[in-house]
């Protein structure tokens, strides 16, 4: 019984010391924000539905000049290093935004593209961001070309692609030879930082501060040059998962493993328990 | 019999004094492998333009592996002149850029017109002295040569010798 | 030279030239241990067995591992992490058998305070271990440069900057440590070199010197008693092994060294494959910028204290710069312990702590006060936090300071 007594207190106090460095410093450190907002309720909603077929005439008359469709045949009119010279930063194909992007932060940045991605402590109207606004297009213009960048997402965007589509423009994975389109000098005189490798951040940042960070950046660190890209739930869900199958590609193992190790630990402690028995018997 | 054992007494210290000198001296030659090397030692000059920096602006370089603040002071700034540096009618703070407590990198804090070390607490101000906290020293100001609106880092200007002059 | 006579078979032929039956005797089965002992004379072995997994996995991380700052992060994050077999596995064995060595030696070491261990003719087990407690922090923190993370950087400039402290020639030496002006290529080659070779080489032999220590005091028991080990020892080797006071080595004191083992490597490996970011912070897995001081500095858990007493005092006193308070408190608490057994002025007395009046107090509040200095050397230093740390390092400073004068008042009052 004393001995339940000594690994009691050695328990007790190795636990507090583990609580107080890890759980309760973090908190500290780290203070509380508010969750993932995926409803982009400071833009106003579409409140009209769109029109396909006009959204893709307007789509042709104004998108297109910079934007490439790849999945409709539809090349980018520039090459990726002139475009990152004439803007500062790749444009990017419009195959699946309809789709990756939600709907009303799309319409709100069509409308205010500064304002939606919260860049207005990078850009005004001394260094005006790349994408124009929108705003003069009426409210069902703007709900026609979204409902059409929506419609033409024929099948199922992988985890990859997305990443692609919405992070790779800026950021590497070098641990899945994925170059950033625009060069790293380009994206440091555009946007005043580098942007960074991302190919550790699932074990740098982990999953919960990434679903938070993405979502907004600059609720989590401010004055940040990354921009809101507006992810639907689903797609930044899916951008995790894949940084997750670079950064973290064993983790499946690791879990699995870990039971059988744990398991294997166990038999052996029992049996070493009933040997120690038997010996002890005979001195005690 | 005695004139022998003295002499082996003799060819004994004399083996002992032979090791000691060889083994200072193989611990001195360790300790120069330590030394860093000549390629680090001449890690050069650097030119920085600081034309462009703008009043209350903080612009950071890279010197010998070091962040170099340069912080063009705003009118309302007090200044120094034990370690301005003046370019005409500019007045910047030019300092190495690593907390003199542990070497941490500071940042500068627009709104409080100071720069703030995140590791330990340290304060200093505007002209880069110590105002609070462990920080034992001033940030150190890396020696200068003033060319037109350019610092040349690593060299030791006219200027550098006057700032450090006035320290002494 | 022995008798060579024609052998009976394997062992007896390697006897006859090695004499490995004298050996094991001496080493296992006639290697004498107290009886009366609970789990906590476990914990050698358990470190053992710790310093065996950090040498085997350490051996493989080595062959994949490449010491150069433009490789070392993706060698450890890429390679041995995602291509290598099983590489992921031995990093997070390195990573959480290092913090687990440490959070046993604390353990080991409580223990041995506690029971009166570091006294009485036992002085050089207690020194010999607080040495092999110094190697390791070193092994520690070199090991923690390798992966060349953001943290991995930031403590090394850090550390390395404690010795610009010294008078004089402060500045200098630390240029000489790193061999660059910062922490750089050169300073990551050789806390390579220190950690693979040169360290793990003190260790081994300073871990030799510390068992070969304890036979000459032999292994404290539960209640201090004092009984002779030849008698005690006869009497089991007669065969009466219930009436005798000590058992040996093997089997019987190993027999339930292996159980606490189970049990330890259980929650071990429990905490590789679920719970390792206490010994693997997050921060190191971002690239080391040379250019971006993390938001916060802090080292390893296992250093949080003797780093809280570093940078308790904030703030000038009597004239004296505060970062020059903080250096010689620092330097204090790490080698206080050391000198436990001539701070103690009641050397005579082992009994525990709880059969001692004044000194369990101190016992408890040294425990409490450590853990303290731990978790606050974590948080931010900033309005309550920075009081906090002040106050549990003068109190850590000052129980040591006390020791003597309880001791001496312990040896005074008869109190036994």
């Amino acid at each position: 019984m004393r001995e339940i007594k000594i690994l009691a207190i050695v328990l007790f106090f190795t636990a507090v010391t583990y609580w107080g460095v890890e759980p309760y410093a973090h908190s500290q450190m780290h203070p509380h924000v508010a969750p993932a907002d995926f409803g982009f309720k400071d833009l106003e909603p579409l409140h009209v539905n769109g029109n396909v077929e006009n959204g893709q005439v307007l789509v042709e008359a104004n998108c297109i000049a910079c934007h490439s469709i790849k999945s409709l045949g539809l090349e980018a009119p520039m090459s990726i290093e002139d475009a990152a010279n004439a803007y500062g930063v790749v444009p990017p194909d419009l195959s699946h935004a309809g789709v990756i992007y939600d709907k009303n932060y799309l319409a709100g940045f069509l409308k205010d593209p500064v304002g939606a991605t919260k860049l207005s402590h990078k850009f005004g109207e001394a260094k005006p961001y790349a994408m124009p606004s929108y705003s003069f297009l009426s409210e069902q213009e703007i709900a026609d070309i979204v409902a059409y960048l929506k419609n033409i997402v024929a099948t199922k965007v992988s985890d990859k692609t997305v990443f692609e589509e919405a992070c790779g423009r800026c950021h590497s994975m070098k641990y899945d030879a994925l170059k950033a389109q625009t060069p790293n000098a380009f994206i440091k005189s555009y946007l005043g930082a580098e942007a960074p490798d991302v190919s550790m951040m699932i074990r740098s940042k982990k999953a919960e501060y990434l679903s938070t960070f993405m979502n907004e950046p600059t609720k989590m660190v401010e004055g940040i040059a990354m921009p809101r890209v507006g992810l639907t739930e689903a797609s930044q869900d899916q951008v995790i998962n894949y940084m997750e199958s670079v950064g973290d590609r064993k983790k499946a193992e690791r879990e699995s493993l870990g039971l059988k190790l744990i398991g294997f630990m166990a038999i052996f402690t029992l049996i070493a328990y009933l040997w120690k028995v038997q010996i002890w018997k005979e001195v005690e | 019999m005695e004139t022998c054992q003295k002499r082996r007494d003799f060819i004994g210290m004399a083996l002992a004094g032979v090791s000691a000198v060889g083994g200072v001296c193989a611990l001195g030659a360790m300790k120069k492998s330590w030394d860093p090397l000549p390629s680090v030692q001449s890690a050069g000059f650097v030119t920085v333009d600081v034309s462009t920096i703008e009043e209350g602006e903080a612009r950071s370089f890279v010197w010998r592996g070091k962040p170099i603040f340069v912080l063009r002071k705003s009118a309302d700034t007090p200044k120094n002149a034990k370690r301005d540096v003046v370019i005409g009618e500019k007045v910047f703070t030019l300092v190495i850029g690593l907390c003199t407590h542990l070497g941490c990198i500071p940042s500068y804090d627009a709104k409080q017109k100071s720069f703030i070390c995140a590791c330990h607490g340290g304060v200093f101000d505007a002209s880069g002295i110590n105002t609070f906290g462990p920080p034992p020293r001033p940030l150190d100001i890396p020696p200068f040569k003033i060319a037109g609106e350019t610092l040349v880092l690593g060299e030791e200007g006219e200027e550098y010798k006057k700032l450090t002059a006035k320290k002494a | 030279m022995a008798e060579i006579r024609k052998s009976e078979g394997f062992i007896d032929w390697l006897d006859q030239r090695l004499a490995v039956k004298a050996f094991m005797r001496v080493m296992m089965t006639e290697y004498w241990i107290p009886k009366n002992i609970n789990f906590l004379w476990a914990m050698g072995v358990v470190l053992v067995v710790l310093f065996g997994v950090l040498l085997v996995t350490g051996l493989l991380l080595l062959m994949y591992y490449k010491p150069d700052i433009n490789l070392a992060f993706d060698s450890v994050n890429y390679t041995i992490m995602q291509e290598v077999e099983y590489g992921w596995l031995w990093r997070h064995m390195h990573g959480v058998a290092a913090s687990a060595t440490f959070l046993i030696i604390y353990i080991h070491l409580f223990t041995g305070i506690y029971y009166g261990s570091y006294k009485k003719g036992r002085e050089m087990i207690w020194i010999t271990g607080m040495v092999l407690f110094i190697a390791f922090s070193a092994e520690a923190f070199s090991g923690y440069m390798l992966p060349w993370g953001q943290m991995s950087y930031w403590a090394a400039q850090v550390i390395t900057n404690l010795f610009s402290g010294i008078p004089v020639i402060g500045d200098d030496v630390v240029i000489w440590i790193r061999g660059d002006y910062v922490v750089a290529d050169a300073t990551l080659t050789r806390f390579f070199m220190l950690h693979v070779v040169l360290l793990p080489l003190v260790i081994i032999v300073v871990i030799a010197v510390h068992f070969y220590s304890l036979r000459f005091s032999h292994v404290n028991n539960q209640e201090s008693e004092v009984f002779n080990f030849d008698v005690e020892s006869k009497k089991f080797l007669e065969g009466r092994k219930k009436e005798s006071k000590v058992v040996p080595f093997w089997p019987v004191f190993l027999s339930k060294d292996f159980f606490v083992v189970g049990f330890f490597m259980t929650i071990f490996f429990a905490l590789v494959c679920y719970q390792f970011d206490f010994a693997m912070d997050p921060i190191n897995f971002e690239p080391a910028n040379s250019m971006k001081t993390p938001a916060h500095i802090y080292p390893e858990w296992y250093f949080l204290w003797n780093y809280e007493v570093l940078r308790g005092f904030f703030f000038d006193i009597g004239g004296m710069a505060a970062m020059d308070i903080g250096l010689i408190a620092f330097v204090i608490a790490n080698i206080v312990f050391m000198i436990l057994p001539f701070l103690d002025r009641n050397p005579m007395n082992t009994a525990p702590a709880h059969k001692r009046p004044v000194f369990k107090y101190w016992f408890w509040l040294l425990v409490i006060d450590m853990i303290v200095l731990t978790v606050y050397g974590k948080l931010p230093p900033t309005g309550m936090n920075a009081w906090v740390g002040f106050v549990a390092a003068v109190i850590f400073l000052g129980l040591f300071i006390a020791l003597p004068f309880i001791t001496k008042y312990e040896a005074k009052g008869n109190v036994q």
